[in-house]
């Protein structure tokens, strides 16, 4: 598959919430298909202190206008910074990287549990489901009302079920602690998932208890983003394997976490 | 015109840009970013006798100009490097050098035997400096005799072009080039990566699974170039120079400290195609200096 690896231009950056940006850069080219689960390596400018490019999902791609944007967390140097930059700032990004969600020809109805910047791939999934007729149900999930984000975008594609821990939106308590899986007729194909590791196992477990199959998005530290490095790799049924090339989408059930 | 070639023992470079074994996986998976002809040379990925799963997982941190990896020498082994790399690299116009590793003398030889037999490897990495394993690797490179065992024992069993690898994490890297040069070594490269640690204060634990890492990246720089411009004053065998190379005006400084040829490392990481843009900074410098060859630059800092 082409790669990109090109100076973009930063477009535009909302900040729906405190710490939380979409960032929209204009490639200089045309965006080849970015999948669902696909990511990118940004290189953060004018940032001496941060030296390797950061892994991000890609959150939706306008092929037509050559735009692609990304959800960013404020949780470090880096993404600090790519949340505090101007508009117009030149930003070299490498994509399409990695695998991509797996969405087989007889699924009907689907369930994807997102947590916090986990969500960022669902979008370009919803689209696909859509597309291709496969009912879809988001659970989103997060500390705090404000950590439940894009609930208006998810809606266009399916119905949205939220949790937090405080209570403050949906049911109150964790992903896994939704009424969703304890109806008797747990009708999903097929479970996909994306957060933090601990949410993403548990979210395994019960969709293997439930006999349905379920695929993780990992965010493993990266120093390249493109195989050869070998740093982000995850223990396997096969022994370890770069999140990079091999995933970061992998089968919960091939993973050994 | 200038002459972007150099000349290794019996091996010629088309230029002196090379890659860093660990940073470019075996060439192949940098094509698509790469021209790889344009290339001086690929260090491929460490090889051992066995398949080797590296450590676990984190395995890097990025720190202050750099970033410590422990990855461990994750790979599958001589054997399935013969029968399914090596036929997909072979053939490409540029030099395929093998980064040979081992936990035992025999271990190294073994690896360097099979590694004899290859037409399109002409040269082979002793690597006696990697920090990340637990047996061998820089334990061989950190003292003379031990390094000129292994050195000596790989000479025996390997008829073309030696490098070995130097560690940085010694008292005196000039008394171990000239140790492994009267061992039989062609050349040498250095430097390896700088044993270093992380820490997250909020955790109060180290980063790396390992507790301990190697250090690559700008941040050694300084370091491989005076560890470059000592041994260079030490030994009469090409310099291969290695550290924190991020683009042409680098590479050149390791030339004027006396290597070679130079290897691009951490610098992959952060821009796929930064090796073929130094091969095209450096013809540029030679060009506004009108120097004519690469050997005039080698060891022509003007103390």
């Amino acid at each position: 598959m082409r790669k990109v690896v090109e100076d973009h231009e930063l477009i535009n950056i909302d900040c729906p919430v405190e710490d939380n940006y979409i960032i929209t850069f204009k490639s200089p080219v045309d965006i080849p298909e970015v999948k669902p689960g696909n990511f990118a390596e940004i290189q953060v400018p004018d940032a001496p202190d941060v030296f390797l490019r950061r892994p991000f999902s890609v959150l939706d791609v306008d092929y037509n206008e050559r735009k692609i944007s990304f959800y960013i967390k404020a949780i470090g140097k880096g993404t600090s910074k790519l949340g505090s930059l101007p508009i117009g700032k030149k930003v070299n990004i490498i994509y399409p990287l990695g695998n991509n969600y797996n969405i087989g020809e007889d699924l009907k109805k689907v369930l994807i549990v997102g947590g916090g910047s986990g969500i960022a791939p669902f979008i370009l999934m919803g689209k696909e489901l859509t597309a291709r007729n496969i009912q879809v149900v988001f659970l989103l999930g997060g500390r705090s009302k404000k950590d439940v984000l894009l609930v208006d975008e998810f809606s266009k594609y399916g119905e949205v079920l939220v949790t937090t821990e405080d209570g403050s939106m949906g049911e109150k308590g964790l992903v896994t602690q939704h009424s969703v899986f304890n109806k008797e007729n747990f009708n999903f194909d097929k479970v996909y998932t994306c957060g933090p590791d601990p949410m993403m196992k548990a979210v395994g477990e019960i969709a293997q208890e439930k006999g349905v199959d379920c695929e993780a998005s990992l965010e493993n530290m990266m120093a390249c983003g493109f195989g050869v490095c070998l740093c982000c790799v995850t223990a396997t049924q096969e022994g370890n394997k770069r999140v990079c090339c091999e995933g970061p989408v992998f089968n919960v059930n091939y993973l050994s976490w | 015109m200038v002459d972007l070639g150099v000349n290794v023992h019996q091996l010629k470079f088309k230029n002196p840009v090379t890659v860093a074994s660990g940073t470019f996986g075996f060439g192949e998976e940098m094509a698509e970013y790469v021209d790889l002809n344009r290339l001086g040379g690929i260090f491929v990925k460490g090889l051992t006798l066995e398949n080797r799963e590296g450590n676990d997982y984190p395995r890097m941190a990025e720190t202050a100009s750099g970033m410590l990896n422990a990855v461990g020498l994750q790979n599958k082994g001589i054997d399935y490097f013969i029968e399914h790399i090596y036929p997909n690299i072979k053939d490409f116009d540029t030099h395929i050098i093998a980064n040979v590793n081992g936990s035992t003398i025999e271990d190294y030889i073994a690896v360097t035997e099979k590694l004899n037999e290859l037409d399109k490897v002409p040269a082979i990495e002793l690597n006696i400096s990697c920090p990340n394993v637990k047996q061998g690797g820089m334990l061989f490179g950190t003292s003379c005799p031990s390094a000129i065992a292994v050195t000596e024992a790989v000479r025996k069993a390997y008829d073309k072009t030696l490098i070995v690898k130097l560690s940085p994490n010694v008292t005196d890297i000039a008394e171990m080039a000239l140790a492994v040069e009267g061992a039989g070594a062609d050349s040498v490269s250095l430097i390896n990566t700088l044993v270093g640690m992380a820490i997250d204060a909020e955790t109060r634990k180290p980063i790396l699974s390992t507790v301990t890492g190697g250090l690559s990246g700008p941040a050694i720089k300084p370091v491989a170039l005076r560890m470059v411009w000592q041994v260079f004053k030490a030994v009469k065998i090409p310099i291969v120079g290695i550290g924190g190379i991020m683009n042409a005006t680098d590479a050149i400084e390791f030339i004027l400290a006396g290597a070679k040829v130079i290897q691009v490392g951490t610098a992959n990481f952060i821009d796929p195609h930064i090796s073929e843009k130094i091969v095209d900074g450096i013809e540029e410098y030679m060009d506004r200096h009108n120097v004519g060859s690469v050997d005039e630059l080698v060891g022509a800092i003007e103390v």
